[in-house]
């Protein structure tokens, strides 16, 4: 079963922006109406208004239109138990590979390892 | 401890890397039992090995014992070596156990190949993740936590 590929791709791709990383970091200090979320950044109010979009179609930020004002918040229940512990484990993997690849280099620096 | 919530989530997921060395040094960096030792643990800071052993053949086994400095308690790796095809694949099955809970039965296959004069690397896993997750402190770290993580690791 693939059911844990599509919402992980799909949050990885919202979080891989940096306007949606402030967003997500503001709101995970307490909701905030769109407005106040804008204000801070350096674009237009449609623009917010898309990273938002991402954001909720990611699982990660859901919005509530109460009379004229749209309030964000994050969902922090997003991420299931599994889905955390999965996660953790794609990124024991990410960091393993990561030193992998200091130690190939290493390995070049010191006069290499033919192979 | 309360009475575990017994559930198997099956999961899959995929890690793509490329390094500049040829398919032969990443297939070594596996295959010798210290090179591998030299990136095959734990955050370096925060990290004990206490137990690296490696059999590195069809059939052979690995194990992993370490721990983070911060819980003291062991993350224990056993794997078996299912298939080795010689700077092109390894396929390994392994099972992960955080102090006396048996958290995850996995299949993982790395493939390697030729990319310029580096290599692309093609990591899958495929797992039964086991309720022992429910008590690995895995919600106790929350949302917060996972999402810093994610956004550091992307920002590689």
């Amino acid at each position: 079963m693939l059911n844990n590929q599509m919402p992980l791709d799909l949050m990885f791709q919202a979080l891989a922006d940096p306007t949606r990383r402030a967003i997500v970091d503001r709101l995970s200090r307490g909701p905030a109406s769109v407005s106040d979320l804008a204000k801070p950044l350096p674009m237009s109010l449609p623009a917010v208004v898309q990273h938002l979009q991402v954001l909720e179609q990611s699982g990660l930020v859901k919005t509530q239109k109460v009379g004229r004002v749209r309030t964000c918040t994050i969902d922090s229940g997003a991420l299931s138990v599994a889905e955390t512990w999965i996660n953790e484990r794609r990124l024991t993997w990410e960091h393993r590979f990561d030193r992998l690849g200091a130690f190939l280099d290493a390995e070049d620096a010191q006069g290499g390892t033919e192979g | 401890m309360s009475a575990p919530n017994r559930n198997v989530t099956h999961a899959m997921f995929a890690i793509q890397r490329t390094f500049p060395q040829s398919p032969a040094r990443v297939f070594r960096a596996f295959a010798d039992p210290k090179a591998k030792a030299k990136w095959f643990h734990g955050p370096a800071e925060e990290w004990s090995q206490e137990t690296s052993e490696m059999d590195f053949r069809i059939g052979g086994r690995e194990r992993s014992v370490g721990q983070l400095h911060s819980d003291a308690i062991p993350h224990v790796f056993n794997a078996i070596y299912q298939d080795i095809v010689a700077d092109q694949r390894i396929v390994f099955s392994y099972d992960m156990e955080i102090g006396a809970q048996r958290i995850s039965v996995s299949l993982t296959t790395i493939e390697l190949s030729p990319e310029g004069e580096g290599t692309r690397m093609l990591f899958t896993e495929q797992g039964a993740y086991l309720d022992g997750y429910d008590d690995a402190g895995a919600r106790e770290r929350g949302t917060r936590g996972l999402l810093d993580q994610l956004a550091r690791s992307l920002m590689d």
